[in-house]
Formats: structure tokens, sequence, C-alpha cells
């Protein structure tokens, strides 16, 4: 049976007599077989939001009820691909249809006829169980592909072979109880739903990112949380494109949710050409895109953040550290207002539905550190940039991302302006993480890190202070004890703080260079304390060598990070052999 | 499609018309509206229901009533017929002639809404182009295929901005096709003069497609001249491979418009009234921007909107800050110092600037002159206004020479009029010409090989 259109208005439809409708169901809408989903079920009435443009839909056209849920498919070739909203893939998109998106295509989110050599690691006659992996495709240059069991399966394993299969193709058989069922590469699963885990363990590792700000200051866990909000302009963009291109996750997925066509251009352009520091490989390799630019239906742009999330659990499951960027959230919350006030539901706080912060919080619990159901850990990180109207961090949805969010990065407009990039305002961002991976850097970096960073964060926070004052006084009237902070922070900002997203080398810090930058800014540090405390005026550091030194340790690449401390040490002992001879 | 003219009107404002029993309405379908006296205006399709159907009237709702004034559905929604001929015409809003000239024919029909850009289908935007516009040039560089949109305040001189850049724009090294798309929303009959005027002068005018409503003009049919005016310039670029500069102007009128609509429909409005698909919306205008793989030509989107207040965090600059790839901000302050044009490189922004220049582009030094500008300046303007509470007396002389820099940096490198056009090379040798008034050692942005090939110390 066919249902029948009685109302269209923008993404919502309304219809009666649809087939047997049940709640987030798919449906085909209209003459060109749009894809909708039921959204809200009224006496014979079903209510569909419609994951593309509405206009000349009319009423009376037909809607064919699928009888499947909105789903993702998962198998080999995901990664290195680039997918709308609802996991439609654009390349073939735009072999189908041209560079403009056409309504109504359909096409195979992934390749049907590719054949991936299939390696079991499993025996014929083993017992299995549901998210047991059962074999290894090497899915691209970086990434193996770790085959699961279906998650509702479980039995004895009664034929599995190796060789070159499509993602349709059996490679497995399984006495589940309620029959023999043949096992392919290719799983679907319902975008909305979670995928299971064994249990969820502790935060312990450090995601690093290369970016100094964020893994000295404010380090996010393996498996946690962070909120990027910010007003435009303010660099969310540049800042989640270089945690997508440098952070240690094995695997990336950038869900660009409402947000520039242009920037997921930019992605697609730069990703294949960066090559992984650890194995030389393309960054494509590890990396899935999702792009549902503000242009694109706005419904698909609600999916598109859980189509991400049901992709990037998906490879936690097979054991990996996975990270999700959401670039941005409150392009999906926009999306859920529009939604909501077509469904003309009772609104909230400026508008949004009332359901907006339990959303949110929803989609965040998703992220952990977790023992999978085939025994392995994995993890996944979840990054959300939010664009709070006017840079206002009061508005509904920063507020409700920072009441589950555990890392806080705050852009701040007046140091983008004043082009400090990463713009993230080190006295408002914090990261609830820094206990829990203290043990790490201890035993990882430098038994002293903790102490090292306490020590130039509170050189940071005096300094703001200290510039209240400068406002009152001026410079000149401040006391030299002052003058040196200033003179520390200003070296903190410029040498450490300020990293250049577009440098070759700076682009990438480790963390044993971000270790070696902050030391030496500290003994700098003590060697100022110590000439200001035996009465030697500050203006004697105000052009040493030591910190053109400094200056330039954040552009020398690693393998040269040794020569450079040396000779900030002999710069070090030029200040004090000078000091010396100026007191006498 | 129908020869049904529905009587069945329960409902006018001063917008919409609410209709009851319509057979089979298609969302965002076009209609006539046929009044007493036998005139006929259009207008489109809102909602579509089998019971209430709502529709916008694109003209003026005065004489419409219930009973006799009856509506005829089209069958098809809003499209407007493209050609080269459109070259040198003028429009209205909903894409019919208005300089007098016969109706485009022969031209295509394509539907006005477009349909979006594959993501995968985008060529990354990375030519330059030069303005001739130091405060754009050397600091927010533009680039093929970027929407940049001009942040202003009323009573600010952002037409005669637009226009220099209008007549300037060039890409180095290049003559290609060129072509003008200019889209006038709710502006001034003045306003409306001038444009032509400097087009006219320029001679322009040929290479240009106007798309005019005034402020006399209905309202409603400033919704559709933005996606009239871009479905021209798509033709134009993609279809002819033209490098297309559509300027609109002024998007703070097509705001107001939607809240109107929006009013009228009684929809719960999100900040200060505006509509909560306001990003949205603007967004399938604002995206229409770009370049296409393989494709020769491009759009290249200069939309102007007026500040409220000239508050930056008013919802139109704020949610077209959050689509465009960057802004360029003109500044009341820098107004009132005689500065022109009043920009504002501080706030202002182009995210594509990176792309656009270096070697090979424009110069290899450019990239870290202007970072070494916009710290120097920065510094600069925050100590000026330290010293006027403090007294200069306060400043060290290396702190006075900033601010010092700083005026200087208005004065030579922002100030310079609606007239003069500078290559990219005469803007960068202002900016060392005025780094050399600073300490050489103060210059952390910069490599020591570009201070020692282009850098002006005398010692």
């Amino acid at each position: 049976m066919e249902g029948i259109i009685t109302k269209v208005s923008g993404a919502v439809v309304e219809a009666t007599h649809v087939d047997t409708p049940k709640m987030n169901d798919m449906v085909r809408v209209g003459l060109s077989g749009l894809v909708g989903e039921i959204v809200r079920l009224q006496n014979d009435k079903a209510v569909i939001q419609v994951y593309e443009d509405t206009t000349g839909l009319r009423v009376g056209d037909r809607v064919v009820n699928t009888h499947t849920q909105l789903s993702v498919k998962l198998a080999p070739g995901l990664l290195g691909s680039i997918f709308d909203g609802i996991q439609r893939p654009l390349e073939k998109i735009m072999a189908q249809s041209g560079d403009f998106m056409a309504k109504g295509v359909d096409a195979e989110p992934l390749d049907t006829t590719k054949k991936w050599k299939f390696i079991p690691s499993v025996k014929k006659g083993s017992i299995v169980k549901g998210g047991q992996v059962i074999g290894e495709v090497q899915e691209t240059s970086l990434i193996k592909h770790r085959v699961m069991v279906p998650l509702q399966l479980s039995g004895e394993l009664k034929f599995i072979e190796e060789g070159e299969f499509t993602i349709n193709q059996k490679i497995a058989v399984i006495a589940d109880k309620t029959g023999d069922v043949d096992i392919i590469m290719l799983q679907e699963w319902p975008v909305r739903l979670f995928r299971p885990v064994k249990e969820k363990l502790p935060p312990e590792i450090p995601l690093i990112t290369g970016q100094r700000v964020l893994d000295s200051f404010f380090p996010i866990a393996k498996g946690g949380t962070a909120a990027i909000p910010g007003p435009f302009g303010s660099g969310k963009t540049v800042t989640q494109h270089s945690l997508a291109e440098w952070s240690d996750a094995d695997i990336i997925v950038y869900v660009g949710c409402g947000e520039r066509g242009n920037e997921m251009t930019e992605m697609l352009t730069t990703l294949p050409k960066l090559k992984d520091p650890k194995s030389g490989k393309s960054l494509m390799d590890r990396t899935i895109l999702i792009a549902n630019t503000s242009n694109m239906p706005v419904a698909a742009r609600e999916a598109s953040i859980y189509t991400g999330a049901a992709m990037a659990e998906y490879y936690r499951d097979m054991g990996y550290n996975v990270a999700l960027m959401a670039d941005s959230t409150s392009r999906w919350a926009e999306a859920l207002r529009e939604l909501s006030g077509r469904l003309e539901e009772m609104p909230g706080e400026e508008g949004y539905p009332a359901y907006l912060s339990s959303r949110i919080a929803d989609f965040y619990e998703r992220a952990g550190r977790v023992r999978t159901l085939g025994g392995d850990t994995g993890s996944l990180t979840l990054i959300g940039a939010v664009s709070p109207a006017g840079g206002d961090i009061s508005e509904p949805v920063s507020q409700s991302t920072l009441r589950v969010t555990r890392v806080f990065w705050a852009l701040d407009s007046a140091l983008a302006n004043a082009r400090h990039f990463p713009a993230i305002n080190w006295l408002n961002s914090y990261s609830l993480y820094e206990d829990d991976l203290t043990p790490w850097y201890k035993d990882n970096i430098a038994r002293d890190w903790p102490e090292l960073k306490k020590e130039l964060m509170t050189v940071l926070a005096r300094e703001a202070e200290i510039n209240e004052i400068v406002q009152l006084v001026g410079y000149d009237a401040l006391p030299d004890e002052d003058k040196m902070i200033l003179d520390i922070a200003k070296i903190i900002k410029e040498d450490f703080l300020q990293q250049n997203a577009f440098d070759q080398v700076d682009a990438f810090s480790s963390i044993k260079k971000q270790y070696q930058i902050l030391s030496s800014i500290n003994e700098l540090y003590s060697l100022e304390k110590s000439c200001v405390s035996n009465q030697i005026p500050i203006s004697v550091f105000s052009s040493v060598r030591a910190k053109d030194v400094l200056a330039k340790m954040k552009y020398i690449t690693d393998d040269k990070l040794d020569s450079v401390r040396r000779d900030f040490e002999v710069a070090l002992e030029e200040i004090k052999n000078n000091t010396v001879v100026k007191n006498e | 499609m129908s020869d049904i003219y529905y009587k069945s009107i329960t409902k006018v404002t001063n917008i919409l018309l609410f209709l009851e029993n319509v057979k089979a309405p298609a969302y965002n379908e076009m209609v006539e509206i046929k009044l007493d006296n036998g005139d006929i205006v259009s207008g489109q399709v809102l909602d579509a229901s089998d019971r209430f159907t709502v529709i916008q009237s694109f003209g003026s709702t005065s004489g419409m009533n219930i009973g006799s004034t009856s509506v005829r559905l089209t069958g098809e929604t809003a499209k407007f017929s493209v050609s080269d001929k459109m070259l040198g015409r003028m429009f209205n809003g909903l894409g019919e002639p208005i300089d007098g000239g016969p109706a485009v024919y022969g031209g295509e029909e394509r539907d006005i809404n477009g349909a979006p850009i594959n993501p995968y289908a985008r060529e990354e935007p990375s030519e330059f182009i030069q303005t001739g516009i130091s405060s754009i040039d050397g600091m927010n560089s533009l680039v093929r295929g970027q929407k940049l949109p001009i942040f202003s305040g009323s009573g600010m001189k952002h037409n005669q901005l637009a226009m220099q850049i209008v007549k300037q724009a060039k890409v180095l090294n290049d003559n290609e096709r060129f072509a003008v798309v200019f889209g006038g929303i709710g502006i001034t009959s003045e306003s409306a003069n001038f444009f032509k005027d400097e087009l006219e002068s320029s001679g322009a005018l040929d290479r240009t497609v106007v798309f005019l409503n005034l402020s006399s003009s209905p309202s409603v049919e400033r919704i559709m001249l933005p996606r009239v005016a871009l479905t021209a310039a798509e033709y134009l670029a993609y279809d002819k491979g033209m490098e297309v500069l559509v300027v609109l102007v002024d998007m703070t009128n097509y705001c107001e418009a939607l809240k109107e609509i929006s009013a009228a429909r009684e929809e719960i409005p999100s900040r200060r009234g505006y509509p909560g698909y306001m990003y949205t919306d603007l967004a399938s205008i604002f995206e229409r921007a770009g370049k296409i793989k393989e494709k020769k030509g491009s759009i290249t989107l200069l939309p102007i909107l007026t500040m409220p207040g000239d508050d930056i965090t008013h919802p139109i600059p704020d949610l077209t800050g959050y689509i465009t790839e960057g802004q360029v901000v003109m500044n009341r302050d820098l107004e009132k110092k005689g500065i022109v044009p009043n920009i504002d490189v501080l706030s202002s922004l182009s995210r594509l600037m990176n792309q656009g220049i270096g070697a090979n582009k424009t110069r290899e030094d450019h990239r870290n002159l202007a970072n070494q500008l916009f710290a120097a300046y920065a510094a600069g303007k925050d100590l000026r206004s330290l010293s006027e509470v403090v007294g200069e007396g306060a400043l060290s002389s290396s702190d006075k020479k900033l601010v010092e820099f700083s005026d200087k940096f208005e004065r030579e490198f922002v100030n310079q009029g609606y007239e003069q056009n500078r290559s990219i090379t005469d803007t960068l040798s202002i900016g060392w010409e005025l780094l050399s008034y600073l300490d050489k050692s103060e210059m952390k942005r910069l490599k020591s090989e570009e201070m020692e090939k282009y850098g002006k110390w005398t010692q």
C-alpha cells in the first residue's frame, strides 16, 4: 500500500495510508523518491522528516515505506571516502548526477564489486560470539579492517575461508540458535542506536594532538569529550582540521555538519598529501569524511553526526582509537530547532526544542575508552565545535554542551584579531582530565611535568592581573618582579602558545619538543628570578641571545632539538657571565 | 498545468493568502493571483496541504479580497530563463526585464533555488584576485570562488568600496572572461543610479547583469532576488566559463524581508525576531559561490550588509560570518578619522588567504609580512588606548614607536581613497616601508632571509 502526502512544509511532510508505519522507518517520498524518516505517528497520519529538498513535492504524491530504519552500511571501503549526512557516497553521486546534487539519487555507499583479501584469525569449529573478530582485511595502507561477528549472532563457526571476497560474499557460516547463518563482511547498523560494549574504562592516556596549548595545558584523554566554542573567525575549523590531521588517533571521522563546502574541499585536497608521521602513509587512509554542508538539506544535517558516530563506534569495536570531530554541533542543533518548529512542538529556550540538552548529552555519552565485546580495548574521542550566536556562550547549545564535555577549549576573538593562533584563551579553558593524565605525563615525558606546567600557568595568570595594574599606572611604574612576569609571559605566548598551522614544521609539535620549550622557558625564568632578587635590573634581559634561540625552537625539527638545546644552555651561560660582571 | 481558479481564499494579510481545498498543490509552486480588476500578481506556495494552503504574494495584497480574488496553480516552481543575452540587461527580483527592453527569449529555464554543489565536485579556490586595495590584498586577500562579505554600517561608503572592487579586480597574469552580476536588494533609487553610473563609466555595464529591487518595490520580491541573480551567475560561470563577480547589496534588507514573512506566518522567532532557519536560508545563497573541478568559470560573491547599530554580534552579520569565508569590516572610528576606505584590518579576515598567496602567487614574504603587520598594528592600537588612560609619558620608547606605527599604518597603508589602484607589489613595499620604522629585533614573525631581501632598515 502506498501512502498519500497530505501536507508539505519545508523538510516536514505529512502522509496518510502509509503501509504499517513504525517510528524511525525510512520511507521514499514523492515521484523522485526522496529519502525520509518517520518521526511521529498520530491516528492514521505519519509525520516524515525528509532528507532532501522538498521543492515541487505535491499534495497527493505517494509515500512508500521501506520497512527499514535509517542505517549505516559498515564494511571495508569506508576509509578514505566522503559521504553526505545519510551515507550517500559523494564521489559516486558526482559520477551519476554531475557537479550539483540531484534529488532522489540512489547510490550504494560502498563498492560492492571490489574484492578484498580476507584472512581468518579463528579456526573452523571454534565457538564465536557477537562482536568477536574472526578475520582481517587490509583496508588501506594504514588500517587493517577487523571483521566482526554481527552482534546478534553466536555459536560454532561451521565454515570460514581465506580468499578474495566482495563485501556481499559469504566468508563464514555460524551455527546460531536460529540455524546456520551466512556471514558476509557487510553489516548494517541503525544510526541512532549506541553500539554496545562490555565495559567503559577510565581515561588514562592522552590523545596527543601536536598542538602545544592543548597537549601541555588542556589535554584531552583518548575516549574523552571536548567542546570548542568560539565566535566566527576565531579558528574553530582550523583547530578541528589540525586535530584531524595531527592527533595520534588510529581513525578519524570528520563530520562537516552545516558548514562550508570549501572547507570540506580543503580537507579533501590536503589530507591525501599529508603523511602519517609514523608510517609515512597518506593520512586520508585513516579518515572518513562526512560532508553535509550548510546548503544541503537540513534534516540530513541532523542525521549526519549520528551517521558519523555509528561508523566511529564500529572502528572502536575493532579495538582502534577513534576520534570524531563534529563541526559544528550548533548547526546540528539549529537543524533540530528547525525541524521541531515545523513539527509545531512547544519550544524551549531561544526556540530550541526542550529535548536539546538531552540529545546533546546523549551524543557525547557515546565517547569513552572501552573494553569491546570482542575483548579488545578501543576508544572513541568526541570533539565538537560550537558556534554560539555573537560569540556569547550563555546560549543553550554552548551551555548544554559544557555541562557534559570535560574539556573546554575557549576560543577568543580578541586573540584571533591579534592573530594569536590557536586563539585558545588560557585563562578560561580547562581540562578535567588533567589529574587522570598526570601519571602518564610523568611516566612518559618527565617527572617534573606537573610542576613545570603549574609554574608557567601561574605566570600567565599573574600577567593578567598585572596588565590590569598597567592600565592604571603604566608599565614604567611597575616593580621589576612584575616586569619579569610580563617578560616571561610574553615569551610563553609568542614562543610556546602561538603555533602556526600553516608552517610545515610548526603545524605539529612533538610532546618532546613541547617539554623542551617549556623547560627552557622555565630555566630562563629561574635565572631572571635570581637576578631580580639580587637587584640586577630586568633590563639586562631585554635583548639577550637566549630569547632568540628560544624563539627558534618551535621551528626546529625533532632531530636538531638536542643541538638547539645545547646552544640555549650556552646562551644562558652568556647571560650569567654578563650579569656577574655587571654586578661587580 | 491547471486552468482552475480557486476562489476559496479564507484569509488575506499584507503578504500572505490562506486557501482552502486546493487540489494537489506543490511545495514552493508558483501561482497566479487574479484580482477583480483583472490585475495578475504572482505568488508562491509556502505550505502545501490538503486543507489549508499558504501562499505568499510577490506584489502588494492591496485590493485582494475574500470571495472574488482567485488563485491559479501554475504547476511550476520558480524559474529564470538564462542565456548570454542577459548581459547588459536589467531585471526585477522576479527576473522580469525592467529596462524597457524585450523579454529574453530562447533562454533555458532554470530553477532559481539551484542545487547544492556536491562537495566532492568543488575545487579549492586558490587564485589571488588583486583588488588594488591594500587592506584587502595585503592583509585579507580575496581569491576566486570565495564568498567575502563587506560588513558596513548605515551611512558608510560601502557602495564606493564595492564599486572600487568591481572596477579594479583582476587576477594576476590573466585576462579571462569576466562578468559582473549585480543584485540591489531594497536599495534607494539614488544608490541604484550610483551603481548604474559607475558601471557605465567603467565600461563594465555590457558585461553586467543587473537585478534591482528598490526600497519602494514589494519586500517579498527580495527573497527571490539573490536566488535569481545567482541562477544567472551559475549559468555564466559554469555554462559559459566566465569568471563572475556577484555583488549583493544590502543583505540586511533581505533578512528583514525574511523576518517579515516569518512573522506573518506566525512562526516562533529565534534571536531578535529573526527566524530560526535564517542560517540555513542565508547558506543556500552564499554557498552558491565557488569553483568546480574541471570547469573554467567561478563565482566570487561579495555580499554587502549594514550592521544594525554597528553591532557585529547582531544576528545578520553573525550568521553571515559563520557561513562566509571571512569578512571585510568597515569601522566608524576610522571613518571619523578620515581614513578611506575605513576598513578595520584587525576584525576583517579572509579564510582563504593562505591558499591564494605566497611564492608564484603573490610573493613568498606575503604571509609573514601580513602577520607582522597585524601583530605590530594590534600591539600599537592596544598601547594607544592604554596611553589614553595613563598618558603617553608612561609608555616606554619602543611602545611609543608602536603607537606611532599604528597611526602611520592607518594613514599610509589603509588610507588610499576610492580611486587609487595599488598593485600587490606596491602594497607589500608600503608594508615593508612601515615596518622599517620599528626595531628589527622585534620582528618575530619575519624570517631573516625575508628581512634581508625586502627589509628597508637603514643598517
